[in-house]
């Protein structure tokens, strides 16, 4: 065994350098795209203009607090409407997927429901509900734009999260259901107990996704007119014929839904990882 | 006495294809009945219709006397005194041994947790497996997986036990341990309904084999007699071509 030493640390070498080649082709390569990219809009002929109305530092600082104080509605929006979508999302799902024959007419509503919601634009369902609830003229229903802008993302967004969860039930293999019955558990045991779990536990990385769509989906409710990051930036830019706090607010948005796209991402992996690791037998 | 498991003219079909042709069946106290026979000859068929998994088309399935094919009757709680493994073990992996094992006792038969627990554990220590309480199924070998699917059947205390190819999904070197185990529950006297192709391990344990051909049980007898001495054509060929794969 003298010489086996000697061998990997050769080979060692070898991929050691190897590595430092790979960065640094990497490097470079990086180097030169962004280089080229930023050579072309500088030296496009509507740069000055473009510097001037989209990147003034000076606009950009007197409209940030306002700009946050929106950003702060678009937070609290998506807070709001988050927890009721999944509670919504599961509902849905869980009665489109029962067999049950009372439940018929339910489970057929339930079907239409993620079918419009699912269909229309979601800046159209935040039109209807936002103009046409109020025009109904009921004294006891709020005329709340905020409200009414996260109940129509609540419908909206409730279709798509049904069908994720949906996905996730029917994913989960017959025989998990065969043997919880087998073991006694009633149908709805089995879902509580057995095929909800694994099923959620599949759709987080979806699940997630949703989430940061609809972060961003917050700000159409400024069709309605709540001052929101968005909108306050536009109102910025019209006043004083400055577009960066249009940036500002993307900024803003880029804060909240890149960390989420990470966590994503790492529990997709994760979960990839375990696939392939468990479940061979 | 009165049969645990008797299954009378019992028919089933998927469309125009009959999957059991007439099946008479009976499986006294403390008796281990193997069925045996080709894939597709109906043995897990019959075992899941037994357990209410399928429902029979013509015929009638009784449990301790009592017809519980019968469209009216609780399936539910037929099966709480039926237990079943499967050749895939269907365990929950999303819950660790333990809970695997007192999901049922707890959830179904309103055991309470302690006991629940007390008993699992003796069970696995009994049968090889103390300390695997809180490992999940994934970390297990396919013969420690299938071992706990069948503790997770017994621990409900069931009527008779079906096993439906226990043994078929596993690697050869931990077949055995799973059929070791099942010797052993036949010495505590389990009642018994076992589908196999394991033809030595039939000899030890059954007190009766059937051989299925094309959803009929062809013939059934002692297993020295009817694996030494098949009276119809079709076990003997079947019989041939176990042994030649050998």
């Amino acid at each position: 065994m003298g010489a086996a030493p000697d061998r990997q640390e050769v080979r060692r070498q070898a991929r050691r350098s190897r590595a430092r080649r790979d960065r640094a082709t990497a490097s470079a390569a990086t180097l030169i795209v962004v280089a080229a990219l930023v050579l072309a809009v500088v030296l496009a002929p509507g740069w000055p203009s473009v510097r001037q109305s989209f990147l003034s530092w000076d606009d950009l600082r007197r409209a940030f607090p306002d700009i946050l104080t929106g950003f702060w509605l678009d937070v609290r929006m998506f807070l709001a409407t988050e927890p009721i979508v999944l509670v919504l999302g599961l509902t849905i799902a869980l009665v489109r997927v029962t067999r049950a024959p009372v439940l018929f007419p339910v489970r057929a509503a339930a079907i239409a429901f993620t079918d419009v919601f699912r269909g229309v634009p979601t800046i159209l369902v935040i039109f209807g509900v936002g103009f046409g609830v109020p025009a109904l003229g009921f004294s006891w229903l709020t005329n709340d734009e905020v409200i009414l802008g996260c109940t129509a993302l609540t419908l909206s967004y409730s279709a798509y999260v049904a069908e994720v969860f949906r996905a996730g039930i029917v994913s989960v293999h017959p025989s998990q259901r065969a043997g919880a019955r087998a073991l006694g558990l009633t149908a709805g045991q089995t879902t509580r107990f057995v095929v909800l779990p694994q099923a959620i536990r599949r759709v987080v990385p979806p699940l997630l996704n949703d989430f940061i769509s609809l972060q961003k989906d917050v700000a159409l409710v400024s069709i309605l007119g709540p001052v929101e990051a968005y909108r306050q930036a536009q109102i910025y830019g019209s006043e004083y014929f400055n577009y960066t706090p249009l940036l500002g607010a993307a900024a803003l948005y880029l804060c909240v839904t890149i960390p989420l796209t990470r966590i994503t991402d790492r529990l997709q992996d994760r979960q990839l990882a375990r696939r392939s690791t468990g479940g061979a037998a | 006495m009165t049969p645990v498991v008797q299954v009378v003219a019992a028919t089933k079909a998927f469309g125009a294809n009959a999957v059991l042709a007439g099946i008479d069946l009976a499986v006294a106290e403390h008796e281990a009945v193997v069925l045996i026979g080709a894939s597709g000859s109906g043995k897990s068929t019959l075992l899941r219709c037994i357990d209410l998994l399928e429902e029979i088309d013509d015929g009638d399935i009784l449990l301790d006397g009592e017809v519980i094919s019968d469209p009216a009757v609780n399936v539910d709680a037929v099966r709480r005194r039926i237990g079943m493994v499967f050749q895939q073990f269907n365990l929950f992996p999303h819950l660790d041994v333990l809970t695997n094992i007192t999901l049922a006792p707890t959830r179904v038969h309103g055991t309470p947790r302690a006991a629940a627990e007390a008993r699992a554990r003796e069970l696995l220590a009994r049968f090889g497996l103390a300390g695997r309480e809180r490992e999940y199924p994934d970390r297990l070998s396919g013969g420690q997986q299938q071992r706990v699917a069948i503790i997770r059947a017994l621990a409900t205390d069931p009527r008779v036990l079906l096993l439906d190819e226990v043994t078929s999904a596993l690697d050869p070197e931990l077949v055995g341990e799973v059929l070791d185990l099942i010797g052993e529950l036949k010495g505590d006297g389990m009642t018994m309904v076992i589908a196999t192709h394991e033809m030595a391990f039939a000899r030890e344990v059954a007190d009766e084999i059937c051989f299925l051909h094309q959803g009929a049980i062809i013939e059934s007898g002692q297993p020295s007699t009817l694996l030494d001495d098949p009276k119809a054509e079709e076990t003997r060929r079947f019989l041939q071509r176990i042994h030649s794969k050998r």
